[in-house]
């Protein structure tokens, strides 16, 4: 049964992440992103991770996915141009290589693992819930919860120099047309 | 519910790291609230300070060893001095963007902290023993690179420089946690030396482990990114040229520094079983680094771009420390990195001396006959010339009989060989642009603009370039104590 929801799964997933690359436009890419979503968060649930299974759907299906499309739409770049690719031999090659790589993903896949499975692949009982990977956020992996912290700040601080600046400069722009403008009209 | 135990953690270890980053956050909030527009300067040399402080408080930490939160970070001597090496190369950084970013009009206070930022995640790739951690390391220092680098916003160049590596970053991020993920599946582990003690725990064949070798492969990859090894180069020149020019010259000699410290750790701590893996392919990009970056700066006729080729093919060289990964390779590394350095934040240092706002004056023509007009400029970035070819006595000479002589030793002969010819190669551009400032008669009149920051940079990169390379022994010993314990 397991195996049968997987199977379905894994399909839907794939599908979802080959149409949104296809697609040509932005806001059917993002459903199907939403769709790859999905099944992921299914596939989260089969490994025994209900709570995963729940910040996949609300952090990514919900948050996130509402502001791709909210951008998208905000900007009106639904269509891509059907500009003439500037590069014409890079399609073919990176169709190509890309097949390669998944040829040599599958025969990685196909070939059984002389180790056995490493220590801890049993699953716990409480694997997967939500006190569990607190407990595990921090003491285990404290530090990289902080590190985390950290980056997130520097990400903000990043949005809040590259806007301020722009609007700011703009502003010291425009002053500066406004000011030759005037000069011009005195001079007529 | 039994409430969650935090784990004893031991801070000391981690000392510098929380200096620099708290230094970093509070100094953020001082330059937004107390620090006037008109007086963002204070905020760099703040910064400077804080660097200072982090450089004193990593002093008694030389003697003391240990790792803490669940081995994640590890302190040894190896981690102390690449956090000075770190520490020196920020310094230098902020020294030379001190007049530079209000002389470009891109003068703000957020610059600073983010320069600590990003030698805060260096330190914390210096010291990191868990995959886990590297991997935010590296993305936070690629974070705050990615601010950097699109720092000059209106400029469409800067900008086209941050979207592209922004976009190739995170294409490599996406690599590394595959990577871990593929290993973790291998080995059961994320943590450095647990891997190597599964892996060494049984004997297996290597090339049975195709979980264990698609996971080190994509590492190789984001790593090949990082360092700009060839054939992940291409955004290189495009970016460092595009960035304000400290940036570029932050990128060209610290990311380096500190992916291949971190490399160097992963490779001799968690695979050293797997080298009959690593070592062929890690010798390939490097031979072939070399050749595509000496030939690629050979028809650069733009200075900025000639150096970005250059650090393309000097991450080559210093790769050859890497992976002989013994004793003397990690000693080579070392030295390389620091003489380097200097090195290259020198020469950057003249190319933003030469820099107009506005219009680049990047041009080989801008040097030419500049040393009847500069002649402090012109002997400087003679000695810069020199070390980067590896002319005696710079410092540039004795970090290449370094790491030749290592991975000569390593069993690298033809490695070393191919790192001879390349030098040789080399010297032809170096030397084309001091051949330029001493014989040619001065083209178009640049007005070099000299302050007391970049004066100062200048004169200790060069003077520091040509005492290592006449005293080397000082820097022979430290980095003969700061030896990373290799599972070999």
């Amino acid at each position: 049964m397991d195996t049968l929801i997987f199977i379905i799964t894994a399909a839907i997933a794939l599908i979802g992440a080959v149409a949104m690359v296809v697609a040509r436009n932005a806001i059917h890419s993002a459903l199907f992103l939403l769709l790859n979503f999905g099944a992921v968060a299914v596939l989260f649930l089969l490994l025994y991770s209900p709570f995963l299974f729940a910040i996949q759907l609300t952090v990514y299906a919900g948050a996130i996915m509402v502001l791709f499309l909210f951008v998208v739409m905000l900007l009106g770049a639904e269509r891509i141009e059907d500009a003439p690719d500037q590069i014409a031999w890079q399609r073919p090659l990176g169709i190509g290589l890309g097949v390669v790589l998944m040829l040599v993903a599958m025969a990685t896949a196909l070939r059984a693992s002389a180790f056995a499975p490493p220590p801890g692949g049993e699953a716990l009982a409480t694997f997967g819930d939500p006190a569990a990977l607190a407990a595990l956020l921090f003491t285990h992996y404290l530090l990289p919860f902080q590190i985390t912290g950290i980056i997130l700040l520097v990400a903000v601080i990043g949005v809040v120099v590259l806007n301020q600046r722009g609007r700011h400069r703009s502003e010291e722009a425009g002053r500066e047309d406004a000011r030759t403008r005037r000069r011009e009209d005195a001079r007529r | 519910m039994e409430p969650i135990q935090i784990p004893p953690v031991d801070l000391t270890l981690i000392a510098p790291l929380l200096t620099i980053t708290a230094w970093a956050i509070v100094l953020l909030l001082v330059d937004a609230f107390l620090i006037p527009d008109e007086r963002k300067k204070l905020t760099g040399y703040l910064a400077l300070a804080g660097l200072a402080v982090t450089a004193l408080v990593a002093v008694p930490l030389w003697n003391v060893d240990g790792s803490t939160f669940s081995d994640m970070v590890v302190l040894d001597r190896y981690s102390l001095t690449l956090t000075w090496l770190f520490l020196l190369i920020g310094g230098l950084t902020i020294a030379m963007a001190l007049e530079y970013l209000p002389r470009h009009g891109i003068e703000q206070g957020e610059f600073y902290p983010l320069i600590l930022f990003a030698v805060a995640s260096m330190i914390l790739l210096a010291q990191a023993t868990d995959l886990i951690v590297i991997f935010l390391g590296i993305e936070l220092l690629s974070l705050t690179l990615y601010i950097l680098t699109g720092f000059a916003y209106p400029r469409v160049t800067s900008e086209e420089a941050g979207m592209k590596y922004l976009i190739m970053g995170a294409f490599a991020a996406g690599f590394f946690a595959y990577g871990i993920a593929l290993i973790y599946g291998a080995t059961g582990s994320t943590n450095l030396a647990a891997i190597n003690a599964y892996l060494a725990a049984e004997p297996f064949v290597l090339s049975e482990q195709v979980l264990l070798l698609a996971g080190v492969g994509l590492l190789l990859i984001t790593f090949g990114f990082k360092i700009a090894l060839v054939p992940f180069h291409m955004w290189t020149p495009d970016v460092y040229e595009g960035a304000p020019t400290p940036v570029a010259a932050f990128m060209s000699v610290g990311t380096k520094a500190a992916a291949l410290a971190v490399l160097l750790r992963i490779l001799g701590s968690a695979f050293p079983l797997a080298y009959e893996f690593w070592l062929p392919v890690l010798s390939v990009l490097a031979a072939v680094t070399m050749l595509v970056g000496n030939l690629g700066a050979l028809t650069q006729t733009n200075v900025k771009r000639m150096l970005a080729y250059s650090s393309i093919s000097h991450a080559g060289y210093v790769l050859l420390g890497v992976i002989v990964a013994t004793e003397r390779g990690v000693e080579a590394f070392l030295f390389y990195m620091l003489a380097y350095a200097l090195t290259n934040l020198g020469a950057f240092a003249v190319v933003i001396a030469l820099e107009q706002r506005s219009e680049s004056a990047w041009s080989l023509d801008d040097f030419s006959g500049l040393f009847q007009r500069q002649p402090f400029l012109a002997i400087a970035m003679a000695i810069f010339m020199f070390s980067l070819a590896g002319v005696p006595p710079t410092a540039g000479f004795i970090a290449k009989f370094y790491v030749f002589t290592a991975a000569y030793e390593g069993g690298l002969g033809w490695l070393a060989l191919i790192g001879l010819l390349t030098s040789a190669i080399a010297v032809y551009f170096y030397l084309r642009v001091v051949l330029r400032m001493f014989t040619r008669d001065p083209g178009r009149p640049v007005e070099p603009a000299m302050d007391r920051g970049l004066h100062l940079n200048i004169t200790l990169a060069a003077g520091l370039t040509l005492l290592i390379g006449l005293l080397p022994m000082p820097v022979v010993n430290l980095v003969e104590r700061s030896l990373v314990a290799l599972g070999l």
